[in-house]
């Protein structure tokens, strides 16, 4: 089994999205909510996709560090690594 | 024989477009069943029938724009299967076959439901796939394939994820195999934006407006939900929102002259609470659809139908009951907006709830001044159905309800 890339799979469910966002023109640490126009709805459908796809465990409560395109694919690292 | 008519899919709605056929010639179909696809300024609108029977036959092909009332198809009502069966040509009166054995499964002529309440919808599925409308893009790329006629559905990308890029629509524009400009189905926001501009002038030239705003702790259903998602997957979560919705419709439920419609006739106060939920769209472009018995539907279930809802209306995919069901509007802003917002309300509804970013605030709770979670409420309303003061009681309903989320 190959082992997902956390940041290609994050920007192809971001674009899913929001497909109309440029992600070349996203900054690392930018606010993803503020940069591609996100709403918490869309950040729910966001997290159970990712959820769905890397079969990993994403409480609520860690929700804020997915706001980033840096602070999501430390995070899904991290993640997987324990998983 | 029955005639299903192009329907009208709200006050602003002339004519229609025939994309889609759903039910063949000669499929039974019942009340509620979807039919059809429209397209309309609102995107495509799959359109609903209220009759049980059988589609005879339909009177209007795919490509056809037609005004609103015009015949789309024949029905034929159970009982009236004998007639057909006999492959007569000419039209009968209905009473020389009425009473003759159907020849339709037992299924197919079973009576129509009450007509008192429209049909219910079709149960969302619990986990939408995320918008599907329309390709992934740069603005870039849209702006230039918008401008050359170019049909990014035709296209591959190259960008992130398979997004089409600048650079993929000029080549096509200059490659021999240029995809053929065609108009595509989805949502065209200049049309959307008309649409918008015609109800909301309606509104203000024709709808008494009164506002009125209240401050709402919303610290007791943010910290209930968190409670309750911490252990759930994603797909069960709930949202802030879910509980305002709920709340405004329990409330509209007490105050029935803020929830109907105004028509000719005068006000009209609704059988059931239909919230209507305002849905920005990526780019430009507003539509708030029906989330059908928000009074009463079990909150998982309403949650899944939400979640569906906005999925729909943003693919440009919504259902005909949908736009025009609502009884009362709630417009959120979310959790990044500003503080209140002062509503249009929508015609013919006559009321429409505005729900402001909450933010940690100074309160003073039993004499101390403490930092608290609070969203400024407020409601537009129509003075030809109600006054400030019933409108007041019903926004101090929605504070209060807030403050106990159990009983949502």
């Amino acid at each position: 089994m190959t082992t997902p890339d956390p940041r290609a799979v994050f920007e192809e469910e971001l674009m899913r999205i929001a497909p109309d966002a440029d992600l070349a023109d996203v900054g690392p640490n930018e606010d993803l909510r503020e940069a591609v126009d996100i709403d918490s709805m869309d950040l729910l459908n966001l997290v159970a996709a990712l959820h769905e796809r890397l079969r990993i465990d994403i409480p609520e409560t860690d929700t804020p560090r997915l706001t980033t395109l840096a602070g999501a694919e430390a995070y899904l690292r991290e993640r997987l690594a324990s998983a | 024989m029955g005639l299903y008519r192009m329907p009208s899919l709200g006050a602003d709605m002339e004519a229609g477009t025939l994309v889609e056929w759903l039910v063949a010639p000669g499929a039974a179909v019942s009340r509620g069943d979807v039919v059809a696809v429209v397209e309309t300024q609102k995107g495509a609108i799959e359109i609903e029938i209220f009759e049980t029977g059988v589609l005879a036959r339909r009177l209007v092909e795919v490509g056809e724009t037609v005004p609103v009332g015009a015949p789309l198809a024949e029905i034929r009502a159970p009982g009236e299967a004998a007639a057909e069966a006999k492959g007569a040509e000419e039209e009968r009166p209905a009473e020389t076959v009425a009473g003759k054995a159907p020849a339709e499964p037992a299924e197919a002529i079973a009576p129509a439901p009450p007509p008192e309440r429209p049909p219910s919808p079709a149960p969302p599925s619990p986990a939408p796939a995320p918008a599907a409308g329309r390709p992934r893009a740069s603005p870039a790329a849209r702006r230039l394939a918008e401008a050359q006629g170019v049909d990014l559905a035709g296209l591959r990308g190259s960008g992130p994820g398979g997004a089409i890029a600048l650079a993929d629509v000029e080549s096509a524009l200059s490659g021999p195999a240029a995809p053929a400009p065609r108009r595509a189905t989805g949502l065209d926001l200049g049309e959307m934006r008309k649409a918008i501009a015609a109800a909301m002038a309606r509104s203000k030239r024709e709808i008494p407006h009164y506002y009125l705003s209240h401050e709402v702790d919303v610290g007791a259903a943010r910290d209930w939900v968190a409670a309750r998602n911490a252990d759930l997957p994603p797909a069960e979560r709930f949202l802030l929102g879910l509980l305002l919705v709920r709340a405004v419709a329990r409330a509209a439920g007490r105050y029935p002259e803020l929830n109907g419609f105004h028509e000719a006739g005068g006000f009209r106060p609704a059988e059931a609470v239909h919230v209507g939920v305002a849905v920005a769209i990526r780019g430009g472009g507003l539509v708030a659809p029906a989330l059908h018995e928000a009074e009463t539907r079990p909150l998982p279930e309403l949650m899944a139908a939400f979640r569906d809802l906005v999925a729909r209306a943003r693919a440009g995919r919504l259902r005909s009951s949908e736009m025009t069901d609502a009884t009362i509007t709630v417009s959120s802003l979310g959790e990044r907006g500003v503080d209140a917002l002062a509503g249009v309300i929508y015609p013919p509804q006559v009321a429409l709830v505005g729900v402001g970013t909450p933010r940690e605030r100074p309160a003073v709770v039993d004499g101390a001044v403490v930092p608290r979670p609070l969203a400024t409420l407020t409601l537009a309303a129509d003075h030809r159905a109600s006054d400030g003061h019933r409108g007041a009681l019903f926004l101090a309903e929605i504070a209060r309800l807030m403050q106990e989320p159990d009983s949502l």
